[in-house]
C-alpha cells in the first residue's frame, strides 16, 4: 500500500494545470502567519529558494509541495487535501489574479498512514 | 448616530505622480464587499509597467521632498490627520463595508488611531535631534538622519487604514517618497484617502498602487529603483520579499504574524470584582475584529485551580456576543474578509475538532439575515485541547479561541514559548512579582500585562521569531526609514604625518 501525506481535489487539480500551462514549472509551499497564511502558495520553482529547511511532503499533479522544517514538526500527524475556492487571497500566489485560492482541507493520519510516514 | 454602505464610484485609477490614472493595460478587478458578498467598484489590475511609473515618480520626487524641512513636513502630516479626522465617519464606513468589520470598532478605533498616528509622527520629528560629539581635541563627529529614498510598502486587509497609517506616516514623515499597495480584499479607503488628501503633497511623493500579489506586489518589491520594503503578511510571501530584496540588498522590515499566547493566573479570581470582569473581557479579546488581527489573542492559557469557573465566565461572555449587520452600533463582531478566509476558519474547526478538541461555545458558520445572508461570517468559537494541536500552533486569522490549563508558573512559560511565533502576549494577575517576571520570560515583541489589544502610537510594535522583525510605531520607527550620515570633521591644522 502506497501512502501519500498530501492529495488535490479534481476541481483544484484543473486549475492546477491550467495555472502549469501559464508559468511553467511552480511548486506549492505551505506558507504560515498572519492574513492569509496557513494556506499554501503556488510560486514559480525558479522563484523560491528551498533548502533542506524544506521538507518535500510529497507531488500532486506533477507539483511538488513542500513545508518549512518548523512547522511540518506541527503538521506531520495531519493528511492534507489541496483545495480551491473562489476568493481572493493577498499573497505571490499564482493563482490569485483567477479569483480563485488554494487551501488546505487537513484530517488526522489514519494508523496504517502513521505507521507508514511516523513510525 | 446612523451608518451606512458609502457611495462609490465605479471604477477608481491608481494615484500616481499626484493623479490618478488608468492602469496602462486597462484591466480592472472586481472588489466586492464580504458583509454581502456584493460589488463594491473596479480597481485597477496594475502590471509591471504601472508599477515602474509610480516608482519612476516616487524617484523623481525624492530629492525634493527629502530636502523639505521637518517643520514643513510635520504641518502636512497634520493636516492628513485634520482631513481624516472631519470624514471619520466616512472612512469609517468605507473601511466596513470593504473588510467587514463592526462600525463600532472602525468608528472608535480603526480611524482614530489613524488620526493619532499621523499626529504622533507629525510631532516627533519636530521634537528629536541629531548629535555631535567631540570624539577628542580637533575631532567632531555630527550624526545626521537622512531618508532612505523610496519606500514600497506592501499592507495588509485587516485595518486598512490603520495599517495604511503605520507605514505611511513614519515614512514620510522621515522625509521618503512611498509606493503603497493596498491589500486587493480592501482597496478602498486609501483611495478616499487620496481623493482627499492628495493636493496636500507633491506629486510623486506618495503613490498607489492597486493590484495582485503576483502581477503588482511582485515587481514592487523586487525593484531595483526602490530603497526598502515594509511587508505584513505571511511567512511565505515574507521570505520572497527578503530574497528580491537580498538582491538589490535592500533593507527589508517584516511583520508576519503570531499565535499570541494569552495567560490568566490563579490571583486574577481572588475577588470578584472590576477587575475580574476587565480579566473576562481581555480573554473574550479574542473575537475582536473577527479574530483577524495578528496579535489576536487566539491561546488562551488559564492556571489549572481557577479554570472551570473562570471559563464559565468566558463562555457565557463569548455567547453573549452580538453578531450581525456590520452597521449597527452594537454589533461586536461583523464578517470575516473574503470567502477564502471563511473557507478556511471552518477548515480549521474542523481540523481541531478532528484532533480531539472540545467545543465550548461556537464552533460553525453564523446565518446573517436580510441582506447580509451571503456574507462571510462565523460564530465567536472556543476549544478546549491541548497546546500540541495544530488549532493551536497556527494562526486561523479568525475568531477561534484554543484553551489549556496550566499548573504554575514554569509551565506558563513553557507553553506561552511553545511556538513558532513571538508577536504579542498577554499576561493578567494581581501578584506583583508576575508582573514582571512572567513578561520577562515570554519571547514576544510586545507583552501587554492586565491589558490586551492597545495600540497606542508611542509604544513600539513587532515580532521575535518567526513572526518578523523591525518595529512599527514609536519614533523609533523613524530609523527604519533613514539612513545615518556620518560627518567625522578634523579641526587639526597639522597633517598625519604617513606619507
Amino acid at each position: 500500500m502506497v501512502y501519500t501525506r498530501v492529495d488535490i481535489t479534481k476541481r483544484a487539480e484543473k486549475l492546477l494545470q491550467d495555472l502549469k500551462a501559464k508559468h511553467g514549472k511552480v511548486i506549492f509551499h505551505q506558507s504560515g502567519g498572519c492574513c492569509d497564511g496557513s494556506s499554501p502558495m503556488l510560486l514559480p520553482e525558479e522563484d523560491f529558494y528551498l533548502d533542506e529547511s524544506d521538507i518535500l511532503m510529497g507531488e500532486i499533479g506533477g507539483v511538488k509541495f513542500y513545508m518549512n522544517e518548523a512547522q511540518f514538526d506541527y503538521w506531520k500527524h495531519t493528511h492534507l487535501t489541496v483545495d480551491v475556492t473562489q476568493g481572493r487571497g493577498s499573497s505571490f500566489s499564482l493563482e490569485i489574479p483567477e479569483g480563485y485560492r488554494f487551501l488546505i482541507k487537513s484530517r488526522l493520519l489514519t494508523k496504517e498512514e502513521e505507521l507508514y510516514f511516523n513510525e | 448616530m446612523n451608518y451606512t454602505k458609502p457611495k462609490f464610484k465605479e471604477k477608481y485609477g491608481n494615484y500616481i505622480n499626484g493623479e490618478f490614472i488608468d492602469p496602462i493595460g486597462g484591466q480592472y478587478f472586481e472588489n466586492t464587499s464580504p458583509t454581502n458578498n456584493q460589488l463594491i467598484a473596479k480597481y485597477p489590475r496594475s502590471q509591471k509597467e504601472d508599477v515602474e511609473n509610480a516608482v519612476d515618480a516616487a524617484n523623481a520626487a525624492k530629492e525634493a521632498w527629502g530636502n523639505t524641512s521637518a517643520a514643513h513636513r510635520s504641518s502636512i502630516l497634520q493636516k492628513i490627520a485634520d482631513v481624516i479626522q472631519d470624514n471619520l465617519d466616512e472612512f469609517a464606513a468605507i473601511d466596513t463595508y470593504d473588510n467587514g468589520k463592526a462600525i463600532r470598532e472602525t468608528v472608535n478605533a480603526d480611524i482614530p488611531l489613524a488620526v493619532d498616528h499621523f499626529r504622533y509622527f507629525a510631532s516627533v520629528i519636530r521634537a528629536e535631534e541629531g548629535s555631535a560629539t567631540e570624539l577628542n581635541e580637533n575631532t567632531l563627529s555630527l550624526i545626521i538622519k537622512e531618508p532612505l529614498g523610496v519606500v514600497a510598502q506592501i499592507i495588509p486587509w485587516n485595518f486598512p487604514m490603520l495599517m495604511l497609517a503605520w507605514k505611511v506616516a513614519p515614512a514620510l514623515a522621515s522625509g521618503n517618497c512611498v509606493v503603497l499597495k493596498p491589500a486587493e480584499q480592501t482597496p478602498s479607503s486609501a483611495t478616499f484617502l487620496m481623493e482627499k488628501i492628495g493636493h496636500l503633497l507633491p506629486p510623486g511623493v506618495l503613490n498607489v498602487i492597486h493590484g495582485f500579489g503576483p502581477e503588482a506586489g511582485k515587481p514592487l518589491a523586487s525593484s531595483s529603483k526602490v530603497n526598502k520594503v515594509a511587508f505584513t503578511g505571511e511567512t511565505t510571501t515574507g521570505q520572497m520579499i527578503m530574497q528580491y530584496a537580498s538582491k538589490n540588498l535592500n533593507p527589508v522590515t517584516m511583520e508576519l504574524g503570531g499565535k499570541s499566547p494569552n495567560i490568566f493566573f490563579n490571583s486574577v479570581m481572588d475577588q470578584d470584582d472590576e477587575f475580574l470582569d476587565k480579566c473576562i473581557e481581555g480573554a473574550v479579546l479574542f473575537a475582536f475584529n473577527q479574530g483577524e488581527v495578528c496579535t489576536c489573542p487566539s491561546r488562551l492559557l488559564v492556571q489549572e485551580d481557577i479554570y472551570d469557573k473562570f471559563m464559565d465566565r468566558v463562555v457565557k461572555r463569548t455567547k453573549a456576543i452580538i453578531q450581525g449587520d456590520p452597521f449597527d452600533p452594537n454589533t461586536q463582531i461583523g464578517a470575516q474578509a473574503s470567502n477564502d478566509q471563511y473557507e478556511k476558519i471552518l477548515s480549521y474547526m474542523n481540523i481541531g475538532k478532528d484532533e480531539g478538541a472540545k467545543v465550548l461555545c461556537g464552533g460553525e458558520a453564523f446565518k446573517a439575515s436580510g441582506e447580509y445572508a451571503d456574507g462571510f461570517y462565523i460564530q465567536p468559537t472556543i476549544l478546549e485541547g491541548h497546546n500540541k494541536m495544530r488549532v493551536f500552533q497556527e494562526e486561523i486569522f479568525g475568531p477561534v479561541l484554543a484553551v489549556c490549563k496550566f499548573k504554575d508558573e514554569a509551565e506558563a512559560i513553557e507553553i506561552a514559548n511553545d511556538t513558532l511565533y513571538g508577536l504579542g502576549a498577554g499576561v493578567w494577575t494581581r501578584d506583583a512579582h508576575q508582573l514582571y517576571q512572567i513578561p520577562r520570560a515570554i519571547k514576544a515583541g510586545r507583552v501587554w500585562v492586565n491589558c490586551y489589544h492597545d495600540y497606542p502610537a508611542h509604544a513600539p510594535f513587532g515580532g521575535y521569531k518567526k513572526s518578523g522583525f523591525g518595529r512599527e510605531n514609536h519614533l523609533m520607527m523613524l530609523n527604519h526609514y533613514r539612513q545615518t550620515k556620518n560627518m567625522l570633521i578634523s579641526y587639526d591644522r597639522n597633517k598625519l604625518g604617513f606619507f
